[in-house]
């Protein structure tokens, strides 16, 4: 039996839930409890953002502010430059999602629909890299920015990540579903090609569009160690990178401050959740299922 | 529309042009719709892929920065002295622990919680998904953040919690023994939800008339579990198992930003040494002999897996 296979006997227990209302209670008691769990350290940082200092020394820890202060944010935008990286941060994740959006689904649809030469070597090679760790790419890519002078430069930080496999993997995949007899059609009319990609394929495409650009600005808003490397003057920290170097630095004592910092760094990325949460999960439940 | 009806069309098509000047207009308009990306993906990923290839054959160090042609060939010397590093495999044994209970846990988590949503939740059911798919989403300095502080031996809520019953608490993230179950209790809350989710979908594939004529003939919940949703979720859980332990053999952001490696080098992970190596040390020609090496784990523990767990079905 495999490792995975383990949990048969106490999800066993939760499918008891369908039948009788007072088993399902438990599974909802469970539920509830994990979620507890899951949201309670969020819960604990934007109460924590808003927390007059002495309240995280207190014995036993409270939850609630014992008065709501602004002072936290304060620091963060007079102290530091705060909006520099906040800044950083939206262009980088935004400028690498357009670039995804236009190249991902070019190649996905040149593959899935297009016949040409050298076709197979491509789609073999990008889908190879998938599986690549990001580790192999790191130290190359710091000799290459070094020599090209683009290290602590918006190239150097977005570059790289401009046409990523996944993206080509995921667009493929809608592309082969698109009926063929719609582009035969426009063929005849004398369309060009880039005019069928554009006008008739990627309206088509627009909810996995969306995936694929929620899915991009996220993973890119919270990337960590590729930009860690490459900014190394705090005029291109982004905010996660900032926000490590304060928290393991001279204001890893200022509580306060560290939260109000999480705070602005998770909350654009709770909004955008919430609003296309759908997007998201279906996304990745369709990739997961077709892998 | 028929296969004649389309070869008639294309040859319609055809009908103006010679043969093998349409096959290169078909190749330029292919080309010119790869073209962006594959310059980009050629530049930034598949020749990086090769160059930290060809550094691992090399003494690469911070002096050859400006001028990477000028490096010394070593042949196989990396990878002989990493073959002989005690951290390199105190790092390999550190990261196996982490894999061989991390991927089992959170996969298990993600399951029964995927199967509780399934059959016996209807009501907020978003926001159950919603609420455990939260931290997945969430950038992880910011979890580690909130989890230094409460993992804190003095003032962490979960010590004063343990405190409250008699319980002493460790040093959690400064103790030896204790420092990477807590690594590997903040990497399972970051990724049930991801599990979660795709075990949702998996499940909600299996048509429910196989619950329905599993109950006809007489099976149990217990039964119908092991007999239809497992095997019927066997290509879910493969995928699962394959794509957790790929991106668990590359831990290294929950111990950089909790540990930084230690203490005593416990939580040091592979990916955590070869980044220590590259870039504290400037070592990079022996970080990526690493780099390489934990490619070829990663590949052959996938290969391994499929392998294993196709034909166990």
């Amino acid at each position: 039996m495999t490792a995975a296979a383990r949990p048969a006997p106490r999800a066993g227990l939760a499918d008891r839930g369908k039948p009788g209302a007072g088993s399902s209670l438990w599974v909802y008691a469970l539920l509830v409890g994990g979620l507890a769990l899951m949201v309670g350290p969020f819960l604990w940082m934007v109460l924590g953002s808003i927390k007059p200092e002495a309240d995280f020394l207190r014995n036993p820890p409270t939850l609630w502010p014992s008065r709501i202060t602004t002072d936290n944010f304060g620091r963060l935008f007079d102290q530091l430059t705060f909006p520099r990286y906040f800044f950083n941060s939206s262009v980088i994740a935004f400028v690498v999602t357009v670039g995804n959006l236009i190249f991902c689904p070019m190649l996905g649809y040149a593959l899935a629909k297009l016949r040409w030469r050298g076709k197979g070597l491509v789609m073999a090679v990008v889908l190879a890299t998938l599986m690549v760790p990001a580790g192999v790419t790191l130290i190359p890519n710091f000799i290459l920015m070094s020599n090209l002078g683009l290290v602590n430069s918006y190239p150097g930080l977005i570059l790289p990540f401009l046409a990523g496999p996944f993206g080509v993997f995921l667009m493929r995949q809608f592309m082969l579903g698109v009926p063929n007899e719609l582009l035969e059609a426009a063929r005849i009319d004398g369309a060009l090609e880039f005019r069928i990609f554009w006008s008739v394929v990627m309206p088509l495409a627009t909810p996995v569009l969306a995936t694929l650009g929620i899915l991009t600005f996220l993973g890119n808003w919270n990337s960590f160690i590729y930009p860690l490397v490459m900014a190394q003057e705090p005029d291109m920290y982004t905010l996660p990178v900032a926000l490590a170097t304060f928290a393991t630095g001279q204001y890893q004592a200022d509580h306060g401050m560290l939260m109000a910092g999480s705070v602005i760094l998770v909350v654009p990325v709770l909004i955008v959740f919430i609003l296309f949460q759908r997007w998201i999960t279906e996304g990745i439940a369709t990739t997961g299922l077709k892998g | 529309m028929t296969v004649p009806a389309l070869a008639q069309r294309r040859s319609v098509r055809e009908a103006g042009t010679a043969p093998s000047a349409h096959r290169w207009r078909q190749d330029l308009t292919g080309w010119a719709f790869a073209a962006p990306f594959v310059i980009l993906f050629g530049v930034f990923l598949a020749f990086p892929i090769l160059a930290s290839f060809a550094l691992s054959f090399t003494s690469f160090g911070l002096r050859d920065l400006q001028n990477p042609i000028g490096t010394t060939f070593v042949g196989l010397d990396n990878y002989a002295n990493v073959i002989a590093d005690a951290r390199f495999w105190s790092a390999l044994l550190n990261t196996t622990y982490f894999v061989v209970v991390g991927v089992p846990v959170t996969l298990t988590i993600g399951l029964l919680i995927a199967a509780a949503l399934n059959r016996g939740i209807t009501r907020f059911r978003t926001a159950f998904r919603v609420g455990y798919y939260l931290p997945v989403i969430t950038s992880i300095v910011a979890i580690a953040v909130v989890w230094r502080f409460l993992l804190n031996p003095d003032e962490g809520l979960i010590n004063m919690l343990l405190a409250g019953i008699g319980i002493d608490g460790p040093s959690w993230l400064g103790d030896p023994t204790f420092a990477m179950p807590s690594i590997i209790a903040m990497a399972v809350w970051r990724n049930l939800g991801f599990a979660m989710v795709v075990f949702l979908a998996g499940l909600q594939a299996i048509p429910s008339e196989l619950y329905e004529a599993g109950s006809i003939d007489g099976a149990g919940r217990w039964q119908s579990f092991r007999y239809i949703t497992i095997p019927m979720l066997r290509p879910t859980i493969l995928f699962m198992v394959v794509i957790t332990t790929i991106g668990y053999l590359q831990l290294f952001e929950e111990p950089f930003v909790m540990t930084d490696g230690g203490p005593l080098d416990r939580t040091l992970s592979v990916t955590m040494y070869m980044y220590q190596q590259a870039f504290r040390f400037f070592h990079q020609g022996y970080a990526s002999a690493i780099a390489y090496i934990l490619f070829v784990i990663v590949a052959i523990v996938a290969f391994l897996q499929f392998k294993f767990l196709r034909s166990e079905a």
